[in-house]
Formats: structure tokens, sequence, C-alpha cells
């Protein structure tokens, strides 16, 4: 029978990548002082799984690669070997290695040597830095092939005729292992003949009935080997006396056989000296040091692979076969609401078989069921793509380390709140961004030591990460209690790169802001780690995308925080509908500032080109919804309409509509999956009367709008 | 129908595991370490166990010690599925009374052949 074992390739990768995630959580746990022997077990444990795994499914770089490093995981377990912070280094490369491994495996690209060889290399250096015997003798995978492939070596076609003495231990039966199966064995290997051997069963009374007292004389005719023989014999080899004698050779022209004794008593060997009684120990040795010798010999000619390129955390590109794990308890939970979903649903059903007006109450107590049951179901539907933010939030430990190292601060990071739950899409996105604001708070705002302790703050930096949830959105804040932002900096800089004026009044937060201007920085010196003045435009704009919100708040010389809103979900929105003409529109409520009714004598044309209202102190764009969409409003008379004014990449602008309608969840279908994207509209969504309203994208508004009227010129209001 | 337990704390060992044996018309249930197999083992009788080694929260090992002191499973055949082919691991599973093993990595065929070898 044939098996197809490749279908099972994407759990494994799954699997291993988690186990990597815990072999690296684990390091960075590890204290070198005081080693835990848990964590070091569990290492290994993850260590062990993907060697077995890889090997099994015949990813060869991986299993190699994984083997040395067993090696020196075991001996680390056993107490042979000290753990030291070289150590851990080195593992913590490897974890990244196989990492990228991984995911070249899952592209299903070839792995390049030079990936691993180094790192390969340095390991093996390590493990025979003492005890080398500990390498040869926890060499599984070629010892058990070498078994296999010697005893196939070795099978010839003569007839041979076999004398095996079977003399078990009385207590053979409780290990389940059963005589007769084995017969049954040797039975499929040539002609076999047993005889019982009954001297040794005792008297009735001193019978017991799970003891074996029996022996057999056995002959086999079998065109077999010798070692195969002993294979069937295998597991019960230290619990009986064996003795496998070739009588007599029909051929005698055998060439492998050897001219040796061919008698191999094994009368209760100790059990430590099992192994050294069996056959090819000496080839077995042999063979694996030849295979430590070759990879030696690569290593030595391979280019040095950039310490950098290990760094990068391994990110998974084909994300279309991705899964999620769901615990039990929430599936159950969901079970459980779909049965009370289908009680209402009876119930209703029954009533309307014979409904009259007096049931009208019922009825609408059934609604209202019906719309809890619905409601509850949506939450736990979304409950499900729900994961603890600690998927994001556990490569910053391992991050930080580098970081203090590479940039000699001393920094400690502390994070919170990692069981909050956010949404399995919005998790995959916010990564980037947060690790860019990590390593900004790293590099920016936490101080060197001697600088620390000259303004009399604690030695070491903090470098808070913590993550709440607040009304409906998920709130993540890096904090740091570090430099801070210098505000005055900030504005001379901006001044400098032309981004703001000379006479612009800003405020403190307005200014901070400007630091996720497109090609700001500050960093008097540009490190590798950030202040190329790439980035956190970019921050902004992935949160932004994701509908969330950034917000600085800091203090000089004190530190700084960054907070992140994001909505739980991508899927669902709170949405203003509103009407223009016989059209509805849907507007992100967390966009909305205020609805007002619009004055024509608030209404100003300022530099020809440009229709703002005054609200207040400020001038805001006008947008008028019918003219974008180029529809028929019920009025174009400026007097009637509302205007919504929504903020939108900083920027405020006021839509003009006809009416505001309710204010509802929606739930968000694609329009550029279904139809094409469209500049000022994130996507479509199906209301209550099945008609499609469009869902409006402030900030394309936004941009689209001062694009369009600049481009335009003067046009009458 | 024979029932089997197989018990490994990687779900693609285990994913493999059970699709072999199921294929060959085995019964299979899983478990994904020592506990929850010696859990499953008092709740039914399981005609073969094949269990990992290295597990979190009980390993093998500990599991067939577990699995021995039941009356139910005095003679179960129980095999380990180990990379450690080296005496110290065998001979530590045989003494806790396992019947016997199979060196990973293993293929399908390798498999089904080992376990047919210790029905009954």
């Amino acid at each position: 029978m044939s098996i197809d074992i490749s279908q099972f390739h994407q759990v494994f990768f799954e699997e291993s990548m988690e186990g990597l995630d815990v072999m690296e959580q684990s390091l960075l746990e590890l204290d070198p002082e005081s080693v835990d022997s848990e964590s070091i077990n569990t290492i290994f444990r993850a260590a062990h799984s993907i060697k077995g795994g890889s090997a099994t499914f015949k990813f060869d770089e991986v299993a190699s690669f994984t083997h040395i490093l067993e090696t020196l995981l075991d001996e680390m377990r056993n107490g042979d070997r000290p753990v030291t912070a070289q150590a851990v280094d080195l593992l913590l490369k490897s974890v990244d290695c196989l990492r990228s491994m991984f995911n070249l495996l899952q592209n299903e690209e070839p792995i390049d040597d030079n990936l691993y060889q180094d790192i390969a290399k340095q390991l093996q250096a390590m493990t025979e830095q003492s005890g080398n015997d500990v390498q040869i003798q926890s060499d599984n995978s070629e010892q058990s092939t070498i078994d296999s492939s010697s005893s196939e070596l070795s099978r010839d076609s003569e007839l041979n005729c076999w004398s095996i003495k079977f003399v078990p231990e009385p207590q053979i039966l409780r290990t389940g292992n059963e005589p007769i199966r084995m017969f049954r064995e040797l039975e499929t290997l040539g002609e076999l003949s047993v005889k019982a051997k009954v001297e040794k069963v005792p008297g009735i009374l001193e019978l017991e009935e799970d003891a074996c007292f029996l022996s057999w004389d056995l002959m086999l005719q079998t065109e077999s080997s010798k070692e195969i023989i002993e294979e069937i014999f295998e597991w019960v080899l230290d619990e009986c006396t064996l003795s496998i004698e070739q009588i007599s050779q029909s051929v005698s022209s055998s060439k492998d056989e050897a001219p040796t004794p061919t008698i191999q008593q094994m009368t209760k060997p100790s059990l430590d000296k099992f192994e050294d009684s069996r056959p090819f120990k000496d080839d077995e040795s042999i063979a694996v040091k030849s295979d430590t010798a070759q990879i030696k010999s690569t290593s030595t000619t391979i280019v040095k692979t950039e310490d950098g390129q290990n760094d990068k955390p391994g990110k998974p590109v084909n994300s279309a076969a991705s899964s999620i794990r769901v615990s039990i308890n929430k599936v159950d939970n969901l079970i459980n609401q779909v049965g009370e979903l289908v009680i209402t649903q009876s119930m209703l059903g029954q009533m309307g078989e014979t409904f009259n007006e007096s049931m009208i109450d019922r009825l609408k107590e059934g609604l209202s069921q019906l719309e809890q049951n619905t409601r509850e179901l949506q939450e736990s539907v979304m409950q499900i793509r729900m994961l603890p933010i600690s998927f994001v939030f556990s490569r910053f430990p391992r991050m930080m380390r580098d970081l203090s190292g590479r940039l000699n601060k001393k920094i400690e990071l502390v994070i919170k709140g990692e069981s909050t739950e956010l949404d399995k899409t919005v998790m995959e996105q916010i990564g980037d961004p947060l690790v860019h604001l990590v390593r900004n708070s790293a590099d920016h705002g936490i101080e060197m030591p001697e600088k620390r302790v000259a303004v009399g703050k604690p030695e070491f930096g903090t470098v808070t990460l913590d993550a709440y949830h607040e009304g409906g959105n998920i709130v993540i804040r890096i904090e740091d209690d570090g430099a801070g932002i210098n505000t005055e900096r900030i504005r001379e800089k901006a001044l400098q790169r032309g981004i703001i004026h000379q006479d612009a009044e800003l405020s403190k937060d307005q200014i901070n802001h400007l630091i996720f201007e497109p090609g700001f920085s500050t960093a008097d010196v540009i490190s590798d780690v950030s202040g190329r003045g790439v980035g956190m435009d970019v921050v902004k704009k992935n949160i932004i995308s994701l509908g969330g919100t950034v917000d600085i708040e800091s203090e000089y010389g004190v530190g700084s925080s960054f907070i992140i809103r994001l909505p739980l979900t991508l899927a669902i929105l709170d949405g203003q509908l509103v009407r223009v003409g016989d059209q509805i529109y849907i507007v992100p409520l967390t966009s909305i500032i205020e609805s007002m009714q619009l004055k024509t004598k608030d209404l100003v044309s300022v530099a020809g080109n440009m229709e703002v209202f005054k609200l207040r102190d400020e001038h805001i764009p006008l947008v008028r919804l019918y003219e974008s969409f180029n529809i028929k409003a019920d009025s174009q008379n400026d007097q009637t309409s509302t205007v919504v004014v929504v903020e939108g990449g900083g920027t405020k602008i006021g839509l003009m509509v006809d009416e505001l309608l309710s204010q509802q969840q929606v739930v968000i279908k694609s329009l550029e999956s279904n139809f094409v994207a469209i500049e000022g509209i994130s996507g479509a969504t199906i209301l209550g009367d099945g008609k499609v309203a469009l869902i409006l994208d402030v900030s394309g508004m936004v941009s689209r709008s001062t694009r369009a009227k600049s481009k335009r010129g003067v046009k009458a209001a | 129908m024979t029932k089997i337990l197989a018990v490994d704390d990687s779900s693609s060992m285990r994913q493999m595991v059970t699709f072999t044996l199921k294929s060959a018309g085995f019964d299979v249930d899983e478990a994904s370490d020592g506990q929850e197999a010696l859990q499953a083992a008092k709740s039914c009788k399981y005609d073969v166990v094949i269990s990992d080694v290295n597990m979190p929260n009980m390993d093998g090992i500990t599991l067939v010690k577990n699995l021995r002191q039941l009356p139910d499973y005095k003679f179960t055949p129980i095999l380990m599925l180990t990379t450690e082919s080296t005496g110290d691991k065998k001979s530590e599973g045989k003494q806790a009374g396992a019947t016997g093993w199979i060196v990973k990595p293993f293929n399908p065929d390798q498999l089904l052949t080992t376990v047919k070898r210790v029905m009954g």
C-alpha cells in the first residue's frame, strides 16, 4: 500500500513553526546562571519533534540540521554541557535559520546549502568541544538507515537452514510480546518447524498464569540472512536466551557470510551493554564519522552568510493555505448558539402555521429572541477569528535582546495584556508597524546607559508594550521612558524640509505628528536599526489602512508613548447611513467628528478653486457627494443640506448629504474582489432591504477631493 | 475491528500514523500526550497502543508504566515511536513494559508491517 505523505506537509510546517516559536521563547527565558530543566526539556522536545517529522517527510536538510541541534540540546538536557550565553546565541540563530528553511520549503523552493551550513558548522564545532561520543550515540537516523540498508545488502539468495534456540524469560508476556507472533513472523521467511520444550513448566501449584515457562527449538529454511531473523527477536533480546546457528548451506558460495562463528549468545545481557552486543556497531560509528567529515568538508567551502540576513523574523509568504486553531470552548459555544437559533426558528415556524392577530406579542418576542441569537452568533463567529495578541508580541523579547546588544543600551521589555484578542487579519498586518515602533523606541527613545544615569534615570530603560480593549477598539501602547520627543527639533526639521511653513501655527501634538510625514527623520546618526526616515509614514499608512489611528503622547526628557487604536475586526463596521438622492452611503462611524446643518453664510470660496466652509475657527473643504458620484440629489440647495464632518489622514473634510439615516453595524463585502477597486470607496454592504450600499473610504475621499479640486480650477459654488 | 490508540504530541506525525492505520482498515483514536492517552485507555479498550516517547505532560515511558498497571493492558502490545534507537531509550521503554519500537523516520509501509507483527 502506498500513502502519499505529502498531504501532511502543511500540518508539519505549521507545527514546526509553532515549535520554533516555543524554542525561541524558552531560549530567551533561559538564564545561564540557573538553568531550569523543564525549559531545556521543552526546547529539546521542539527540536526533537522537528527532527523526527522532517526525517519522516524527507526534508533531509532540516533533518540533518536539527540533528546536530538536538545532539547539543540533549547534552544540555542531561547536564553534560553547560548552558552558556554563547550557546544560547547560537541556538537562537539556529531557530532563525530553521525558520527560513521552512519558509522555503513551504513555498516549495529549494534550500540553498549556504543558508544553514555556516550555523551547522558552528553547532558542529560546539558539539565537538566536548563529549564526541555523545554525537555518535544519539545518531539515530543514520543508524536506522544503516540498519536497514546493511541487512538488505547482506541478503543473498541462497537457501540456508538455521537452528534457532529460543528460551524466553518468564516475564516476557508482560511486555505484550507473544512468542507465537514471532513464529508467525518467522514463517513468512521460509519453512519453519517449531518444537516446544516443556521441561521447565512447573507443577500446577507454582504455575503463574502470566508467566512463560516454555522454550522452543526452531528450524527455519530461508533465503533471508541472519540479521533478518534477529530482527524478529529484536524486541525481546534482553528477555531471552537466543541462539541462531546456521547448520547447513545448500549452496556454499555465499561471499557475504562472514567466516566467523555465527552463534551469538545473548545471555541476560546487562541493559547498558545491550547496544554493544549488536552487530554493525563498528560500521555505524565509521559511517557516522564519515558523515560528519562530509559536513565539515562542505562547510569549509561555503560563503559566509550575512548576519543580518538571518535576523529577519521569518514571515510566511504563502498565506493562501493558512489556518487557525480554535479552542474547543469557542466551537462548543457556537454549537450551543446554533442550537438556540434552531429552537427560535422552529418556534417562529410553528407560529407561522396558525398565525392570528392575538399572537402578535408572541411574534415580537420571538423576533427579538431571533435578533439576540443572531447577534450572539455573530459575535461568536467573530471570536473564532480572534487570536491573542501574544502571537505578535512574542517576537519582541528576542528583538529587544538583539537590539539592546547592537545598540549597547540596557533595555528591559515589559509586555502586558498579551491575552487581548484581535482579529487574525488585523494581527497579520499590524506586526510590521509594531516592529518599527518598538525599534524606534529602543533606538531613538531610550538613551545610552551613561546618559540615563547622568540625568538621574535608572540605568535600564524600559519599553512597555500593552494591549487592551477600549470601546469597540483594541488599543496597543508602546511606551518608553526615554528622551521623549524634542518638539522644537521636529519643528526645525520640518521647516528645513519644507514640510511646514515658517508662520504655521501648530500645536505640540500637531508638531509631534509630523514625524509620520514621508521622509522625516531626526536621528542625528543613522544607525542600521532605524533613522533612515523610511518607515514612520509607512507605519501610519498601514495603521490607517486597517481602519486604525495612531497617536503620540510625549514629554521631553520623560518618555514617549505611541498609541495605536485598531478596530477589533475588519469584517464588520459601525457605520452611519447617509442618503444622497436615492442612494445610501455608509460613513465609518469612527471617522465622523460631527454633523451639522450647513449655513450659507459659512460657505466661502477661498483661492477660487477650493470650496470651504467655516466651522467655528476652522475652514474645512466641502465635498458635494452628489457631484463626486454624479447622481441627482434631492436639492442642491446648500440651505437644506447636512454636512458630515469627517477626518481622514489628519485632514478634515465636510461631506454634503441629503439626510442622516440610522447608525448600524454593516458587514463589509470587498468591492475589489467582486468588482474593481475605486478610490474613495472601501467596500460595499447589503442593507436590510436587500439594496447594496457603498462604504465610503474617508482618507480616499480626502485625497480624491484635494486632487480633483486643484485640477478643476475655478468653479462657481 | 482492531482498535488502535495513536499517541504523539506532533500533530503531523499523529495524523500520518492515524491516516495510515485507518486506510489499512483499523479503528484509530488519537491522543496528544501521555495523560490524554491514559484517560482514553481507561475509557476504552485498545488492542494496540502506539506512542511517541518525548511528549509534554506525560512522556511515553511513563505512559507505558501506567498502562501496564491497568488490568486491561497487561498484555496489550504497546509500540514506542522513537528516534532514539540507542540502547538507552529502547531498554528504558522495554523496562517500562513496551512491547517494541518503531524507529523514526519510518514510512507508512514500515508502520503497517510493524503493527501487523504485534496483532493477535
